[in-house]
């Protein structure tokens, strides 16, 4: 891309001739829609970006891109991104996945790309249940979670995305919500100006199999009290009056009342760019009621792709001894010569 | 063949000769095989390898088969643990590593235990009299010591403290005890050198160009230069035999060679390909034996310089995901593993025959079911890739012959899958995957050209519409980008990610002809699943005829595939020099099969599939062209010995 004229694109550029077939009142409708207008402005043109998603609900998504797009398989979406930015170097990769998908039986590549710290933007729709396949539930879903396989409530421990993605040591780690369309809308921004492996977790509302889950995090009148919006440099402060704050208290966080209980200097102040996972993990295992939910950007900070090591090997050694030469490959063993 | 009939026991067309210092004679042979095993600690791998460079480059034919235990280092001395090479080398044009020993080198009673039967009767048996303490004998389960015992009677036993000589000989280096030992190998190899008349020099460069730049290597280099020359000078001396076996060079076609296995042929004939293709070429895969070598190959700097990408990936699934993403951006994607990891594989195959990518698939088969013997080979991986996947989902399927010929299928397969835009299986085999022979090395301007289209403009004209009435979404018009609109051969165009006007979705849902739109229309899936096999099915018309060799007015055709080639030609080559009538052909080409198939088969009365499985191929033949196929079946994890194809065929005649 030219540096004078970036690319802006228009909503209906990026809208595709498909039927959009989410059930009316979904949460996908408010992610497509940020997205478009989040891609906007990032200055890539649309052949240059690509839409990878496994199977789901929300894995439907590339379908109502007007980009290039691949539709995998179940978990795997990770896989196939990983291979498209191996082959083109200069494509803006996102890969859209559910909480099924991406956690259950997907789970494996999500730790291995993050890791890797491939230049992908990874998109989890979280909604606590697995939505395509009707309202079975997920690795996300809290412990009680009625459900078409859970009638007397699930009995197991969900798991943490952002937790997951620390220790996976992503470069990017960020939280939002598919209503907050401001915030989401620039969260995607920040994604896609991320270089290398982007997780967001978006709060993501099944109307059908689990309408309300993220209601504390998204009724008007109470999520200013359920929800801490963290930025870099600032403090921790949340609340319908900004009056209450994130304190550590030895390693635990604790949510304190400002002016009461400290001041505004005895509050956490947020720093997105520490490689150091230790804050990052402490917000991302902060959970309601007892703790207010941290939306916002937990950690980004560059380090080199695998990508980018890879073609710093190539490089490398063919700026030292030229580039390979097939019949010179052919020859690599002892030769003979017969007359 | 010659090495049934060669040395030690019957005389064969020899010319006596003194010896240069003794009283011996030299006789000359035409092919040799021998066998050098002991531990998997012993270096009987390298010892082989060794050996086999030197024949070759004196100019044999060589064939090799290395067989090594599933454990890295079972508890030294005991049965599981006997790792061995058998190489033979010939001044004839030869298939196969040979069935029968004429000479076995054994390290331990482990090795004598495991291998003894495969030795011909009256043929040399060296013997590391050093290994066979009771200690030794009872890891290996002898009750009584064989060397004692008289059980070696029939076998011309050379009985040689290896060991204790050994350490004499390279006491000098500056090597630690346990480090002095491990040079025995060297020492076996150049007494059997001495045996065979055989130069130290290639072994002596080889060793120099591996421990000879760095100082702090200089005692291992010496002490094996030491072992071996010692080992060498010992034969010489004490005049271990009284026969030196001469085989003189091969009638070769004119050329530079080089030895190569089945699975450095596959690396090279990727790389190959993807020069000829102008492409990048990304191959991921996840270790498994028989398949690892291909990774570590081309992950290797040498292959950097080619512009290869490898990504070792977390499992399988994401392995063959990393490969058709890497096909999705426009580069030649390739994936390589045994049967379990095929096994994890099948989902995303089919999601490369619904998207209609190219990908190029590698297994090394191995022998099964689950993990099986991972060390072992089999050919019973061939009704898994034409049929294991759920719906119908056709894939071309490759098999290489031979090592050598895993370069030119191979690279077969790249070019199939970058024009039909399809899966491309290469079913390849432990057998051939390790084994080695001489390659003559391929001239690169006269390699077949692979010519790569990507669809650069818009495709529609505005009378494109959609086949069927009832899709989702609108057809064609002018200015769009039909993303399953096809060729002469049903191949549908490849667009690249980043090309402007051609911005399309593709996925593993049923999609319309023509425009790739998601349909789910009845009429419609059938026609996109015939449509995709009579895709495949037209690869036929781009492939060789398949050739009959030998009588082609027998009345017996032997057809086989894959790596049990070297096999059944010899054996079909026996039974006509013996004066009986029989034809051959070999399938490289498994699906499609060529378009001769059914008129060769009906050509003839009989048909025998000799297979390494229960009858994988027969049982297709069988259904594809009703043929009176009879199976020859065999499902050891060893490949055919010539000698059992050859009353396989007897009893059909
Ligand atoms: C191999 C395989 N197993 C199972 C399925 C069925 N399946 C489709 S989507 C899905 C779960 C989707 O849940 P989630 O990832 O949370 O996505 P959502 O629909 O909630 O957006 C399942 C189990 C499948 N398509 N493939
Ligand atoms: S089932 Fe739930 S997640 Fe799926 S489209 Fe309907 S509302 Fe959305
Ligand atoms: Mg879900």
């Amino acid at each position: 891309m030219s540096a004078t004229a970036l690319p802006t694109l228009s909503v209906k550029e990026l809208t595709t001739d498909q039927e959009v077939r989410w059930c009316p009142g979904c949460g996908d409708y408010s992610i497509l829609a940020q997205m478009k207008k989040a891609l906007a402005n990032v200055g890539v043109p649309r052949e240059k970006m690509v839409f990878v998603s496994g199977i789901g609900c929300s894995s439907r998504f590339p379908y109502y891109m007007n980009t290039y797009g691949f539709h995998t398989i179940h978990g795997r979406a990770p896989t196939v991104a990983t291979g498209l930015r191996l082959a083109n170097p200069d494509l803006q990769i996102w890969v859209v996945t559910g909480d099924g998908d991406g956690l259950s039986i997907g789970g494996n590549h999500l730790l291995h790309v993050l890791r890797r710290n491939i230049d992908l933007k990874i998109l989890l729709f979280n909604n606590e249940i697995y939505g395509l396949t009707k309202g079975q539930y997920s690795p996300t879903s809290r412990t009680g979670t009625p459900s078409k396989t859970s009638k007397t409530g699930s009995l197991e421990t969900p798991i943490r995305p952002l937790t997951i993605a620390i220790a996976s040591e992503a470069t990017f780690v960020a939280r939002t919500v598919d209503v907050d369309v401001k915030h989401l809308t620039e969260t995607l921004q920040k994604a896609a100006a991320h270089k290398g492996a982007a997780f967001v977790e978006i709060y993501q509302n099944c109307k059908i199999f689990n309408d309300e889950v993220w209601a504390y995090a998204t009724d008007k009148s109470v999520k200013a009290d359920n929800l801490l919006y963290v930025e870099h440099g600032k403090p921790m402060v949340f609340g319908k009056d900004r009056n209450k704050g994130i304190r550590l208290n030895g390693l635990k966080p604790e949510v304190v009342e400002i002016g009461k209980d400290c001041g505004l200097d005895d509050v956490l102040v947020h720093d997105e760019t520490t490689e150091d996972p230790t804050l990052a993990t402490l917000l991302s295992r902060m959970v309601g009621p007892k703790f207010p939910e941290v939306v916002g950007v937990f950690r980004s900070f560059r380090k080199p792709c695998y990508e980018e090591l890879l073609d710093k090997q190539i490089a490398d050694i063919t700026a030292k001894k030229g580039k390979g030469v097939v019949a010179d490959l052919f020859k690599a063993e002892d030769v003979w010569t017969v007359e | 063949m010659a090495s049934l009939t060669a040395p030690a026991g019957a005389a064969p067309a020899s010319s006596a000769a003194a010896s240069r210092n003794g009283t011996h004679t030299v006789q000359e042979v035409e092919s040799i095989t021998i066998r050098f095993c002991g531990d998997s600690g012993d270096g009987m791998q390298l010892a082989g390898t060794r050996f086999t460079d030197t024949a070759a480059i004196l100019g044999n034919d060589i064939a090799t088969f290395p067989d090594f235990p599933a454990e890295i280092r079972a508890p030294a001395g005991t049965l599981a643990g006997v790792s061995g090479f058998q190489v033979h080398f010939s001044s004839n044009d030869i298939h196969t590593p040979g069935d029968v020993l004429d000479a076995l080198v054994v390290m331990n009673p482990a090795a004598l235990k495991t291998n003894l039967r495969d030795l011909k009767k009256g043929g040399i048996l060296i013997v590391n009299t050093d290994a066979f303490a009771q200690n030794d004998l009872d890891k290996a389960k002898y009750k009584s010591n064989p060397l004692e015992d008289g059980s070696l009677a029939g076998y011309h036993v050379v009985r040689v403290a290896v060991s204790k000589l050994n350490k004499e000989a390279v006491r000098e280096c500056g090597l630690s005890p346990r480090e002095q030992d491990r040079c025995k190998n060297f020492f076996a190899l150049g007494l059997v050198y001495w045996l065979y008349e055989r130069p130290l020099e290639a072994t002596i460069k080889w060793l120099k160009d591996k421990f000879g730049k760095k100082p702090d290597h200089k005692p291992v280099l010496d002490a094996n230069t030491a072992a071996l020359k010692a080992g060498y000078n010992y034969g010489e001396t004490v005049e271990l035999l009284p026969v030196q076996y001469k085989v003189a060079k091969a009638k070769i076609p004119p050329g530079q060679y080089r030895k190569i296995t089945g699975n450095e042929a596959i690396a090279i004939g990727l790389v190959a390909a993807s020069h000829a293709a102008n492409k990048q070429l990304v191959y991921s895969g996840y270790p498994i034996t028989p398949a690892s070598s291909v990774l570590e190959d081309l992950s290797q700097p040498e292959m950097r310089r080619h512009g290869v990408k490898t990504l070792q990936a977390e499992d399988e699934i994401a392995a063959i995901g990393v490969a058709l993403g890497a096909s999705f951006g426009g580069a030649i994607g390739v994936t390589g593993t045994s049967g379990p990891g095929i096994c994890l594989k099948s989902e995303a195959i089919n999601l490369a025959v619904m998207t209609e990518l190219p990908l190029v698939i590698l297994d090394v088969q191995r022998g099964g079911p689950s993990t099986g013997l991972p060390t072992k080979t089999e050919q019973a991986d061939l009704l898994q890739a034409m049929f294991g996947r759920n719906g119908e989902s056709p894939v071309a399927i490759l098999a290489p012959q031979s090592p050598v010929d895993c370069f030119d299928i191979t690279y077969e397969a790249v070019k199939i899958a970058t024009r039909f835009m399809c899966p491309v299986f290469v079913l390849s085999d432990g057998y051939i995957a390790n084994g080695s022979e001489p390659w003559k090395i391929p001239d690169v301007a006269k390699l077949p050209k692979i010519e790569i289209i990507h669809a650069t403009k818009p495709n529609a004209d505005s009378a494109n519409g959609a086949v069927h009435e009832h899709g989702e979404g609108e057809g064609g018009g002018a200015g769009k980008f039909l993303p399953y609109k096809r060729d002469e051969y049903l191949s549908r165009p490849w667009a690249i990610p980043g090309t402007p006007g051609l911005e399309h979705r593709i996925g593993g849902i049923e999609k319309q002809d023509v425009t790739g739109n998601i349909n789910y229309e009845p009429a419609n899936h059938e026609h996109m699943v015939h449509t995709r096999w009579k895709k495949i099915e037209n690869i036929a018309l781009t492939i060789p005829d398949l050739d009959v060799i030998g009588d082609g007015d027998a009345d017996l055709l032997v057809i086989g595939w894959g790596g049990t080639y070297g096999s059944i030609t010899t054996a079909v080559d026996r039974v006509r020099k013996s004066g009986k009538k029989v034809a051959q052909a070999h399938l490289r080409y498994l699906n499609p099969m060529p378009k001769n198939t059914e008129a060769v088969l009906k050509r003839f009365k009989k048909i025998l599939v000799p297979e390494l499985n229960s009858g994988q191929l027969c049982w297709l033949l069988r259904a594809k062209y009703l043929a009176p196929a009879e199976g020859y079946n065999k499902v050891q994890g060893r490949p055919f010995l010539v000698s059992e194809i050859e009353t396989a065929i007897a009893n059909m005649l």
